[in-house]
């Protein structure tokens, strides 16, 4: 299969169009990491961060940097009007505690329940770290997961069972890849889009689980395109 | 009753005491709100055999990086070490550290209920997982849960923007982060600042930490802080 899979810019482009207006979201690392950039003019969205910011605004400007206002990945940020600072257990009651709308997260597999394995790799040499991806992923209202869809070997992602170490069980919602959008439902997943040129049948193929699709499958659709 | 006083000369003498073998917790994330000036007088100091909970471990040489440098730590609990943790990373894989990993809301949650005289409390963070195994499972209204312990320490070492004599403390943007919360949750509580000022100067309305929670201020070194 030669056809081009989305980038990863892509796969964050079509991520952003699940925020609705209003939304306070929490982005973790990797692919959502770029998503903030794809929220478009028309949508407000608050962002949390765990380390203690509600409000957070873009990237600080070269030379505007504040080492004591950074985002969960070090990066010097701003504070939007209307912003916050409190500290991190504040910040995890509102994970925990079911207040944030929608979290985005990367993810090494998804389970065809909604399992979602994302801290470790089996065997990597180090400690690993869980930071706070599993506060996060069992208090969302609505937890995405944005990943490619096949593993670097080429091996599925979205598997029948994980075999990596659990980040929290029943959990996801949507799995948004470089080849669909995925739905986990108490039936099973089912195949919303299409990456475009793709057919459902080629998605079913680099998917361990059976997917429910009908009979026209739409393609993922892009703000940029 | 008399005011004890809490302002310490120096670092050094507000460490003087730290034993071999005491369990501290550190404060920052992110690079921001690490008590530095405190790490580095615990390293001139020379404890040994120490406990460490703090979210990291350390970036290089720098925050807790140079207590693993100098091997002064032995147990750590933490959210996150992080891949920046050399010398952490070289004595975990060389089986020369004992590690607990903690989702990092439970972490803080752990530490606040420990202040708060909560013992134990039921949490749905990481039902299912290697978090949840060999702790005590419960059903409640229908969802599963799993028993957490709070977590105390000898000591916590905490960086804050402004305190006044009494220990009464404020801090500065995302540099809050687990610093309040290891305040009240450790024996005693030691806190770097960039600026001391007099009682009665700070809003009390504005103040994240009571002076009830702090035992020694210590005026911090560096530019970071105004």
């Amino acid at each position: 299969m030669s056809k081009a899979r989305l980038t990863r810019e892509q796969i964050a482009e079509r991520a952003a169009m699940e925020l609705p207006d209003g939304a306070y979201v929490n982005l973790g690392w990797g692919i959502p990491n770029l998503i903030a950039a794809y929220v478009p003019p028309e949508v407000t969205v608050h962002f949390h961060s765990e380390n203690g910011i509600l409000g957070m605004g873009p990237r600080a400007k070269a030379g505007e940097e504040d080492f004591d206002l950074v985002d969960a990945m070090k990066v010097p940020v701003t504070l939007l009007p209307g912003g916050s600072y409190f500290s991190q257990d504040d910040a995890h009651v509102m994970t925990r505690g079911g207040h944030l709308d929608i979290c985005i997260l990367g993810g090494l597999q998804v389970s065809e329940r909604g399992d979602l394995a994302n801290w470790r790799v089996p065997g990597a040499k180090g400690a690993g770290g869980i930071g706070g991806a599993m506060d996060i992923s069992v208090g969302a209202q609505k937890l995405i997961v944005t990943m490619e869809h096949s593993a670097k070997d080429g091996s599925p992602k979205i598997v029948t069972t994980c075999s990596y170490p659990l980040t929290a069980i029943d959990c996801v919602d949507t799995i948004i890849t470089d080849l669909a959008v995925i739905d986990v439902t108490p039936d099973g997943l089912v195949l919303r889009e299409v990456a475009p040129g793709f057919t459902p049948e080629e998605v079913q193929e680099l998917t361990e689980p059976k997917l429910r699709y009908s009979a026209k499958v739409p393609e993922m659709r892009l703000q940029r395109r | 009753m008399t005011s004890k006083e809490k302002v310490y000369p120096t670092i050094d003498a507000a460490v003087a005491d730290i034993p071999d073998g005491a369990t501290i917790m550190f404060g920052g994330f992110g690079g921001a709100g690490f008590p530095n000036n405190l790490i580095q007088g615990l390293a001139r100091q020379g404890a040994r055999n120490l406990g460490v909970i703090s979210n990291n471990c350390g970036t290089g040489e720098g925050e807790l990086g140079l207590l693993f440098k100098n091997r002064q730590i032995s147990r750590v609990i933490a959210a996150f070490p992080g891949p920046g943790a050399k010398y952490f990373q070289e004595q975990f894989d060389a089986g020369e550290i004992e590690l607990e990993l903690v989702p990092q809301g439970i972490l803080c949650e752990r530490m606040r209920a420990f202040g708060a005289g909560i013992p134990a409390f039921f949490s749905p963070v990481g039902v299912g997982t290697e978090i949840g195994r060999g702790k005590e499972e419960r059903v409640i209204r229908g969802k599963r849960y799993i028993l957490e312990q709070a977590l105390g320490a000898d000591y916590a070492f905490v960086r804050a923007y402004r305190a006044d004599r009494m220990g009464n403390l404020v801090y500065r943007k995302a540099a809050r982060n687990f610093n309040p919360i290891m305040a009240t949750a450790a024996k005693s509580t030691i806190v770097e600042v960039g600026q001391i000022v007099a009682t009665g100067s700070l809003d009390p309305e504005t103040i994240v930490t009571p002076s009830i929670f702090i035992d020694r201020i210590v005026q911090a070194e560096g530019k970071r802080y105004v």
